[in-house]
């Protein structure tokens, strides 16, 4: 099953195992879906609970909030993770805020799905990994599935649970193809998963880097002699850093892959985490690989050479074995 | 109607209370008067006993008062059933108190207290009261719009009979938030009524300096929602034209622009020099004083004699009393507390306790599932709270005079330091 059918299977699920469960966004209904993910739901559904909706990114999110904190459990869905910026103010300054600042009194039952990611020359207002703003903010859930089963699993237990939930898509993953369980329930939040063990370096990949991580490490593999692990968080909020200093504790090194930009990245708050627990067992200083520090360029050649490829990553993790 | 002559009175307020045109509403039953004009005086008495408690300190942040426009709260709110939905800005005192929030819960907020209406999270900004549907202040110009329509949207799912009234200011209408609010109301017919308190400033910018359209009935006409306006000065204006758009947005499924042409007496917020008005401005408008002229309407005509009214202003400051002692008397929250309520413990985050990680001392910390707040943050919280007046030290210094046989609350406080600007 592609990713984008496990979602629409999830969405299904939910809407029809719970009449509060309703989805709204730009395009989603008569279009189906800027990325199809929507596909079939506004005839399965009618469009009282399958809502297309004006381009308005903060009011859209901010009506989610209201009918959140009023009893529903609204779905948003945002076309791509860049104009979730138009709604910063609706997620951080509410969403995020509501349950605490009146406290506890409301709560706020929203998932916001957008897609990120770089690969197919959307140019610099539509291709970001922004996974890292979302992290910085206490009071949301943030997931970023990199698999089918995942993007499932996950996307049932962010429309169960009461909290507001950033959950994160990729535009690369929509077509990509895996198996789902039947029947499967949701997953819970802040259990990463170990997709390859090994014991001689541990590379953390985020959302779509989970997959290059693994195709870097049947490489290093093949080619190096270098057994890696790989673990895909799954949820970065919360985190399962336990099975992260595990696995660091075992390989003495970390290589942590993101599409996003360096600076107050996901890696760079997660090596800052692993130095603080588990300094003594490092060989070698947590390295990183990141996106490119610019805007993406939207010409083919340098699009690619602003987001990591597995070649980034090997050549990561061979760099803290020099001079051993 | 009415509301299409108090519209006149924009900016001159003396014009349109000399209007002798203007049609007078005929008074409610006797009862109707006392409950409206007593939650006028309690609103007015309640903010001025706020401002005081603010210039000792008690109350922290910014503060903003809405004296002058009682009659635009109380005129609505007495409008709304039970069941419906209020939300507001962060100048909402008078909206949680009108709404039935006790005014002990409401100062106790003020005054960061753990019997606050919010516990102490939210402040003066952010009162909330799930239990009355005053679904919150919000700090954000115009942030609460989309959420009303998302309320209203709830209504209009569930199928229920209930409406939202969603109240913000002149600033409001410029903010994108507004236009994008109005059209998606308008586009799913939800029953919203938008009333946007005119109050003549967005913050310390005149209307007009701030407005290409000064009449802010008319804003969200092009988005299919239409407006009118009333005497935010006049209780009975502001009640009759609710009760109107109200049952347009109930029955007629017709989101309303309700625009209340009204004046804040005191400035944005405790910390304005006010260098943007004019006394004379002011004094203008003070002869338009909702509670004076309601009252004097009510000795005239004969409903009440003087004595009545001054029993009910004594009524309105032994409550204020009370809250303040109520206030004084309520413990700060706890410190373990302050990650509570972050996230809803359950399924997805663990029910043992919070997750995050925690940065606040040098001391090793994990974050995972601890949740005491551990020595030096105590320390540092203490040494603070010391410093600026209030807190846990003081809070023991000052129980312990008690109960070595003080009895009073102390109200006494270091007076504030003199801040400019601000929000």
């Amino acid at each position: 099953m592609r990713y984008r059918e496990a979602l629409n299977q999830a969405l299904r699920e939910e809407m029809e195992a719970d009449e509060r469960v309703f989805i709204m966004g730009e395009d989603i209904g008569v279009f189906q879906g800027a990325f199809k993910v929507t596909q079939g739901l506004l005839e399965e559904f009618g469009d009282k609970r399958v809502r297309d909706t004006p381009i308005s990114e903060n009011t859209i999110v901010g009506v989610g909030v209201g009918g959140a904190m009023s009893g529903l459990r609204p779905v948003v869905e945002l076309m791509t993770i860049n104009f979730s910026l138009l709604a910063l103010d609706q997620i951080v300054n509410h969403a995020a805020a509501i349950h605490y600042m009146f406290g506890g009194q409301a709560r706020v039952p929203l998932v916001i799905r957008m897609p990120q990611g770089a690969g197919h020359q959307l140019g610099p207002t539509h291709s970001h990994c922004l996974e890292a703003i979302f992290l910085h903010v206490p009071g949301l859930l943030v997931a970023a599935p990199s698999t089918p089963a995942d993007a499932k699993g996950l996307l049932k237990a962010a429309i169960q649970d009461d909290n507001p939930v950033i959950f994160i898509e990729h535009e690369y993953l929509y077509g990509q193809r895996g198996e789902v369980p039947e029947n499967g329930g949701p997953m819970r939040f802040g259990e990463a998963a170990v997709r390859r063990e090994g014991s001689d370096v541990t590379i953390v990949g985020i959302s779509r880097m989970a997959i290059t991580a693994e195709r870097a490490a049947e490489q290093l593999a093949h080619e190096h002699e270098l057994e890696a692990e790989v673990i895909d968080p799954r949820t970065l909020r919360p985190l399962d850093l336990d099975t992260i200093l595990d696995s660091v504790k075992k390989t003495n090194r970390a290589v942590i892959v993101e599409e996003g930009w360096p600076h107050g990245g996901v890696g760079a708050n997660l090596a800052a985490l692993i130095q603080e627990q588990a300094f003594d067992y490092l060989d070698a200083p947590v390295a990183r690989v990141t996106g490119a520090d610019v805007p993406m360029p939207y010409s083919k050649p340098l699009e690619q050479a602003a987001f990591p490829h597995e070649e980034h990553v090997i050549q990561a993790c061979l760099a803290l074995f020099k001079d051993l | 109607m009415a509301r299409d002559a108090a519209a006149t009175t924009q900016k001159s307020a003396g014009n349109g209370a000399a209007d002798g045109a203007r049609k007078q509403h005929s008074l409610p039953d006797k009862e109707t008067c006392k409950a409206v004009l007593a939650k006028m005086m309690l609103i007015r008495r309640f903010e001025e006993r706020a401002g005081e408690m603010y210039a000792k300190a008690k109350i922290g942040g910014f503060l903003h008062l809405c004296i002058g426009e009682e009659a635009t709260i109380v005129g609505s709110t007495q409008a709304m059933r039970d069941g419906d939905y209020l939300l507001s800005t962060y100048r909402e005192h008078g909206q949680a108190i009108a709404r039935g929030t006790p005014p002990n819960a409401v100062m106790a907020e003020l005054f960061g207290r753990v019997d606050g209406c919010s516990k102490g999270r939210g402040g003066s900004m952010h009162l909330f009261d799930f239990e009355r549907r005053f679904l919150g202040g919000y700090g954000i110009v115009g942030g609460n719009l989309p959420l009303a329509t998302g309320v209203a949207l709830q209504c209009d799912y569930n199928g229920t009979d209930d409406a939202v009234v969603c109240m913000f200011g002149d600033g409001a209408t410029n903010q994108g938030t507004f236009g994008e609010s109005m059209n998606m109301a308008a586009l799913w017919k939800l029953p919203v009524v938008f009333m946007v308190i005119n109050n003549q400033f967005g913050m310390g910018t005149a209307l007009e300096r701030h407005s290409a359209v000064t009449d802010l009935s008319k804003k969200a006409e092009g988005y299919g929602v239409p407006g009118s306006q009333c005497d935010g000065m006049d209780v009975l204006d502001v009640h009759a034209a609710t009760t109107e758009v109200l049952r347009k947005a109930r029955e007629d499924r017709q989101p309303q622009l309700l625009e209340a042409v009204t004046y804040r007496f005191r400035g944005h917020s405790m910390a304005d020099p006010e260098e943007y008005r004019t006394k004379d401005e002011v004094e203008e408008w003070r002869r338009r004083d909702p509670i004076a002229s309601f009252s004097k309407r009510l000795v005239e005509e004969g409903v009440f004699e003087d004595k009545d009214i001054e029993e009910m202003d004594a009524q309105a400051m032994a409550t204020v009393d009370e809250s303040v002692q109520f206030a004084d008397n309520s413990p700060f929250p706890d410190l373990d507390s302050l990650y509570d309520d972050l996230y809803v413990l359950g399924s997805q985050v663990k029910p043992q306790g919070w997750w995050s990680v925690d940065e606040r001392s040098p001391e090793p910390h994990r974050g995972e599932e601890e949740r005491e707040a551990g020595r030096i943050p105590h320390e540092l919280a203490e040494a603070g709270a010391a410093y600026a007046g209030v807190g846990e030290a003081q809070e023991r210094k000052r129980r312990q005079r008690q109960s070595q046989g003080g009895g009073q609350a102390e109200t006494s406080g270091p007076a504030r330091d003199q801040e400019g600007g601000g929000d």
